[in-house]
């Protein structure tokens, strides 16, 4: 009898090499690395660091927003308001900069905007217990309408030199200010989400609600706390994209929100929430970014790019299931 | 019966409009004339026909954000058909119109159905894709009016029985999802998907296939807007629609139809709509800056959404009524 006990019982199921190299974010990083071989090839004016610094400003202002929105739809809500908060947050410091405001108080008056914003789709969500799908489709209409209301068919352009370092700046050499931001937020919220207690309780929501609310999560709160860190992440990007316009229209953004949720269910955030990985979505940023360069290059128009993003995010994650479907066919 | 129907969402929807009627007619009486009214409906009537596919979509779960680029995409094909073709009778671009927004409708429908991707990200991806392809087709150039032919023009404006023919499409809309929704088993499989699936599958309703049905419905009413929009505003080109995905899942949500599945009519859909094409067409007339009509929008889509949320609140039981007064 105790001779047969000697079995082996693996505490995993797949060693922890297996598991990175069959990982969503290794597969996107094939996927990226084949994009930017691909590119180097294609063009002879992709390998240049200036080129690739400036593609990076296609990504680095949406991905800062979508690391907070990873967290919310890995908790099982979504924010479809970002780029209206950005639209507000924008005109709010447009109009505190044609009051004669300094840099720092521009900066503030935007963050200040946009946590107002995110507080607001939070009492409504997590408050009210609405679903956050329809409250966000609400409040993108009433923030960018806020917006028309206030500018019309006018701009704000009298921002001060000084607030150009955070779109236009270069900490040295190739490397911009957004650049520098971008890696800031992706080590914040990676630690946030997979290191700290705050990050487990996002996933034991958006795992189980009800079961993380036995557990003494107090879910309502986590809620909250993440739609006010969306509404300050959009109101950052917004600082950068206003900064790196230089003037502030209504339509500022439009149409963002849809490219970020692309970035993060890229990324491998489970859109129904209760997984998601920050690195993944750093990658799917990359992969977005590098796609819209490269074809830019080639002089692939903006619509045409948004096909290949289109279809990435169908088959990235139609592909796995396909093959899955595949091996059940297959008698395996 | 008349007791419920005074407490339903869709009474209340309907004193909403004829309150807002009211007050914009004690200033300007005018715009209630019934040649206004009209006017105002058919203006209406594309987000109807949407809010009507949108609905079906939204009771079995799920989400059509490609409605818009389908109905851009279908208008950009028919009208270019028309170019090269201009002797092509209407009855075959309607055919072709359905039809073409039925296989985009069906594409979401397979992707949800068979290889059970999340609506909104199947829905999400085929926008994009939808709209690029309109750029491929067309290069980005315009279809103006002067390209299109006579008749490919005149249709949705031929006045029948006092009512432009756009508006006789709406009303035969209305009229079928009303039978199908009400009378037919697919209609209550719709319900049933979206109130419970895993009751529907107990029952015997394939909750997949439903929601391909919802998905390709959908696609069909977005295939004859497309055409409709088209040759009404008569000018064809990338962006046409853009962003009216969203306006039509408000028109939904207002209506009571609900974003968790299973709940809404077919009356609540077309008076949400309603509700949003008086506002729109009301402002410019009130002498409201048009730039108004989107926050006014949104704050709508907020109170309607709360209001959703009040009447489906289930109170809890009260056990021990002793110990709920002491407390």
């Amino acid at each position: 009898m105790s001779t047969a006990t000697h079995h082996h019982v693996p505490d995993r199921l797949n060693g922890p090499l297996h598991r990175t190299v069959r990982s969503w974010e290794s597969l996107l990083l094939a996927v990226a690395v084949a994009i930017f071989v691909m590119n180097s090839f294609a063009s002879p004016y992709f390998l240049d660091a200036w080129n690739l610094s400036d593609a990076t400003f296609n990504f680095t202002e949406k991905a800062m927003i979508a690391f907070a929105m990873a967290l919310l739809i890995t908790s099982g809500e979504i924010d479809l308001s970002v780029a209206s908060i950005i639209a507000l947050s924008s005109t709010a410091m447009g109009a505190a900069a044609e009051a004669g405001l300094g840099m720092p108080g521009i900066v503030a008056v935007g963050l200040v905007t946009g946590l107002a914003c995110g507080a607001f789709n939070g009492a409504l969500v997590a408050g009210l217990g609405l679903p956050s799908i329809v409250v966000t489709i609400g409040t993108m209409s009433l923030f960018r309408g806020i917006s028309y209301i206030v500018l019309g068919d006018q701009a704000y352009t009298s921002y001060p030199p000084s607030f150009a370092v955070f779109g236009q700046g270069y900490v040295g050499w190739v490397i911009t200010v957004e650049m520098v931001l971008f890696v800031l937020f992706a080590v914040i919220f990676g630690v946030v989400l997979h290191k700290t207690n705050f990050g487990r309780a996002v996933l034991a929501i958006g795992n189980n609600a009800t079961g993380a609310l036995f557990s003494g999560i107090r879910v309502r709160r986590v809620k909250f706390i993440l739609f006010l860190l969306t509404g300050v992440m959009a109101a950052v990007a917004s600082v950068c994209l206003t900064s790196r316009l230089g003037s502030t229209r209504p339509s500022i953004a439009f149409g963002w929100e849809l490219e970020v949720v692309t970035m993060v269910v890229l990324g491998g955030v489970n859109i129904l929430g209760g997984s998601g990985s920050i690195p993944g979505v750093v990658i799917a940023a990359f992969v977005m970014g590098l796609v819209t360069f490269g074809l830019g290059l080639l002089n692939v128009p903006g619509i045409v790019m948004s096909i290949f993003i289109g279809l990435l995010l169908i088959g990235v994650i139609a592909l796995p299931r396909i093959w899955f479907q595949l091996q059940i066919m297959r008698g395996k | 019966m008349i007791a419920q129907f005074v407490k339903s969402r869709e009474a209340l929807l309907l004193a909403a409009i004829a309150l807002l009627l009211a007050l914009i007619a004690s200033r300007f009486p005018s715009f209630v004339s019934p040649g206004n009214l009209v006017a105002v409906f058919n203006d209406t009537s594309t987000l109807i026909l949407l809010a009507l596919g949108q609905m079906v979509v939204i009771l079995t779960r799920c989400i059509d954000l490609s409605v818009a680029a389908n109905l851009a995409l279908t208008g950009m094909v028919v009208a270019m058909l028309n170019t090269v073709a201009p002797g092509v009778p209407i009855v075959a671009i309607l055919l072709i119109a359905l039809t073409l927004g039925a296989v985009m409708g069906a594409i979401n429908g397979l992707l949800v159905w068979k290889l059970e991707i999340p609506p909104i990200v199947v829905t999400l991806g085929t926008m994009t894709i939808y709209r690029g392809i309109i750029f491929l087709i067309s290069g980005g150039e315009w279809i103006n009016a002067h390209e299109m032919s006579d008749a490919f023009k005149q249709f949705p404006r031929a006045v029948v029985l006092g009512l432009p023919m756009l508006s006789w499409c709406a009303i035969f809309a209305v009229a079928a999802f009303v039978v199908l929704v009400n009378r037919t088993a697919l209609g209550r499989a719709f319900f049933a998907v979206g109130g419970n699936p895993r009751a529907a599958v107990y029952t015997g309703i394939d909750v997949g296939r439903t929601q391909f049905f919802a998905f390709t419905l959908s696609g069909t009413l977005a295939g004859l807007t497309g055409y409709l929009w088209v040759s009404r505003f008569a000018v064809a080109y990338v962006d046409i629609a853009g962003g009216f995905e969203l306006t039509v899942v408000a028109a939904c949500v207002i209506g009571g139809i609900s974003i968790a599945g299973g709940v809404g009519s077919v009356a609540g859909a077309v008076l949400g709509a309603l509700f949003l094409g008086v506002i729109n067409n009301a402002l410019p007339v009130v002498n409201i800056s048009p730039f108004w009509q989107l926050a006014i929008s949104g704050a709508a889509i907020i109170v309607a959404v709360a209001l959703n949320a009040q009447s489906s609140r289930t109170k809890g039981r009260v056990i021990l009524k002793t110990a709920e007064q002491t407390a």
